[in-house]
């Protein structure tokens, strides 16, 4: 029973890791109807500038909130200067210059601080909560800030009519432009709350499997099926599939198949969902009359 | 009675292709003007060419002020709202998040919430209809919706393209008499563009005849109405 629990309590905090990866796609999702592919690279990297500014004596918390606007102004400049010219391009050009950035990534991240791994410090001091091993604060920590972010993001596409105009540049690029929405600036906002999210994500995983140009590449692939398993044009749905698949990969994982097959487990999901519900668990599938 | 849009020797190509040949329109305030045309005359063109959204070549100018270098986005902040052609509904969001994207580009955050009940006044059915995804409501309420959140940048000019489209007699009977008291209460000058010729003239003040994207006559709507020969060769009926 203590293993069970335990096991749940770990897949929690893993699902609260994909859950952040996966918010970060439904980011770039929601705003400009693309899959970003470079989306763990770019986590990683700035989790290397975390590392740089914690390292040249920044206190932690003043590391995260620069690490989290340099990534905001990071995203926008990615979107104004390699993507605003392939607004009108098709889908597949995207599909490669998104590639190309998670390679560009990994090489320059390996390239500035190397392949070795570093270590990456907590914000959360190595306690239990009950005393008894099985939730730590670090786990708590994790968990909440993700839930601190979804909620953040919620209010602000929910009730902010810049939120509301970012979903509508998403879904009638056209016809927003014909509401006075600045449409180019819209994907340029999405890129740059893509970009700040997953830098949280990369500074919530780093302590945890240490610091590496290629720490996210597997958690990508979960976040992913979070977002899938959730429904990828939805933040509270993309959370819930991340805590999801934390939880079911860590269960099936001890439980039925060993540690070895999780990340195809990972995959199995992601062809599961895409078969059997396209929208995912919370989906809104759109009703269009004709 | 003074002119809100001048456009000058306008021309607009898609890709190689010209669609409009140097047209000349004046569109006086306060008044409604309807295009009128065959299938390929350009009417649309016109629209998207004086909001560019095409590429195109001339000079627009609002209330004297010259617009044609401004993007879409900075004409329609100008005050030109444009219902476009298939009503532009943002299928995903409710009726209520449609309307309120107005909220977004509108400063006066009182007057934009007297303009939404502004809006549910001239369309009562917008309102019980609030919390429905907009993508369920039939093509008449899409319409009226589509004109609803032009109303919502509380414009000083309207370009309406084929408000009838696929609707039924009824429906398009409805939404041409609100469209007449929004004119008359809000102060709001329309330029129309339609296919259904009868209604149209019936509502304009003043219309252009276009064939092929050239301006083949213009004048008051009644004396377009008077003249058979231009009626059956241009209008059909």
């Amino acid at each position: 029973m203590e293993l069970f629990i335990q096991q749940i309590v770990a897949g929690l905090t893993s699902g609260a890791i994909y859950a952040c990866v996966a918010l970060g796609l439904v980011m770039i999702y929601v705003s400009t109807d693309h899959i970003n592919f470079a989306q763990g690279e770019m986590a990683m990297f700035a989790t290397y500038l975390a590392w740089a500014l914690i390292d040249a004596g920044v206190p932690y918390w003043g590391a995260f909130g620069a690490t989290v606007l340099i990534a905001f102004v990071g995203g926008l400049f990615i979107q104004r200067v390699l993507l605003k010219p392939l607004e009108t391009a098709p889908v597949l050009s995207l599909v490669v210059c998104f590639i190309a950035l998670l390679s560009i990534f990994n090489a320059l991240a390996g390239t500035i601080w190397s392949y070795t791994i570093k270590q990456f410090p907590s914000p959360f001091p190595p306690k239990d909560i009950f005393g008894d091993g099985l939730v730590s604060v670090q786990q708590l920590g994790v968990v909440a800030v993700t839930l601190i972010m979804l909620g953040i993001l919620t209010v602000f596409f929910r009730y902010t009519t810049l939120g509301l105009a970012m979903r509508a540049a998403a879904q009638n690029a056209a016809s927003a432009r014909l509401m006075g929405v600045r449409v180019s600036w819209m994907l340029a906002l999405g890129w740059g709350l893509a970009a700040s999210i997953g830098g949280i994500a990369g500074m919530l995983v780093a302590p945890i499997v240490f610091l590496d140009p290629n720490m996210m590449t597997g958690i990508l692939v979960y976040g992913f099926a979070g977002a899938l398993v959730g429904g990828i044009a939805n933040p509270i749905g993309a959370v819930a599939g991340g805590f999801i698949v934390g939880v079911l990969e860590n269960l099936v994982g001890s439980y039925v198949i060993g540690n070895e097959l999780k990340l195809t487990f990972a995959l199995i999901v992601v062809v599961g969902v895409l078969l059997l519900k396209p929208a995912g668990l919370f989906g809104q599938v759109i009703v269009r009359r004709v | 009675m003074a002119a809100i849009l001048e456009v000058n020797r306008l021309s607009a190509w898609y890709g190689p292709i010209r669609a409009l040949f140097e047209l000349n329109l004046t569109i006086e305030e306060g008044g409604v003007t309807a295009l009128l045309g065959a299938n390929g005359a350009g009417k649309t063109t016109t629209l998207r060419a004086i909001c560019n959204m095409v590429r195109r070549s001339g000079t627009t100018k609002m209330g004297g002020t010259d617009i044609t270098k401004r993007s879409t986005e900075d004409i329609v902040r100008l005050g030109v709202a444009h219902v476009p052609e298939g009503r532009g509904t943002f299928v995903a969001l409710t009726v209520e998040e449609n309307l309120r994207l107005a909220f977004h580009i509108r400063k006066d955050r009182k007057a934009a919430e007297r303009d939404m009940e502004l809006v549910f006044a001239y369309f009562p059915r917008l309102k019980e209809r609030l919390h429905q995804q907009a993508g369920t409501l039939s093509g008449g309420e899409q319409q009226m919706l589509a004109i609803g959140r032009a109303l919502m940048l509380g414009p000083k000019l309207m370009l309406l393209d084929e408000p009838s489209f696929g609707l039924a007699p009824l429906v398009v009977q409805e939404i041409f008499r609100i469209l007449r008291r929004i004119n008359e209460h809000e102060r709001v000058s329309m330029l129309i563009v339609e296919q259904n010729a009868a209604l149209a003239l019936e509502l304009a003040s003043h219309v252009y005849l276009l064939e092929t994207g050239n301006v083949v006559t213009s004048g008051p709507s009644a004396m377009i109405r008077n003249d058979e020969t231009l009626r059956k060769a241009y209008l059909g009926y």
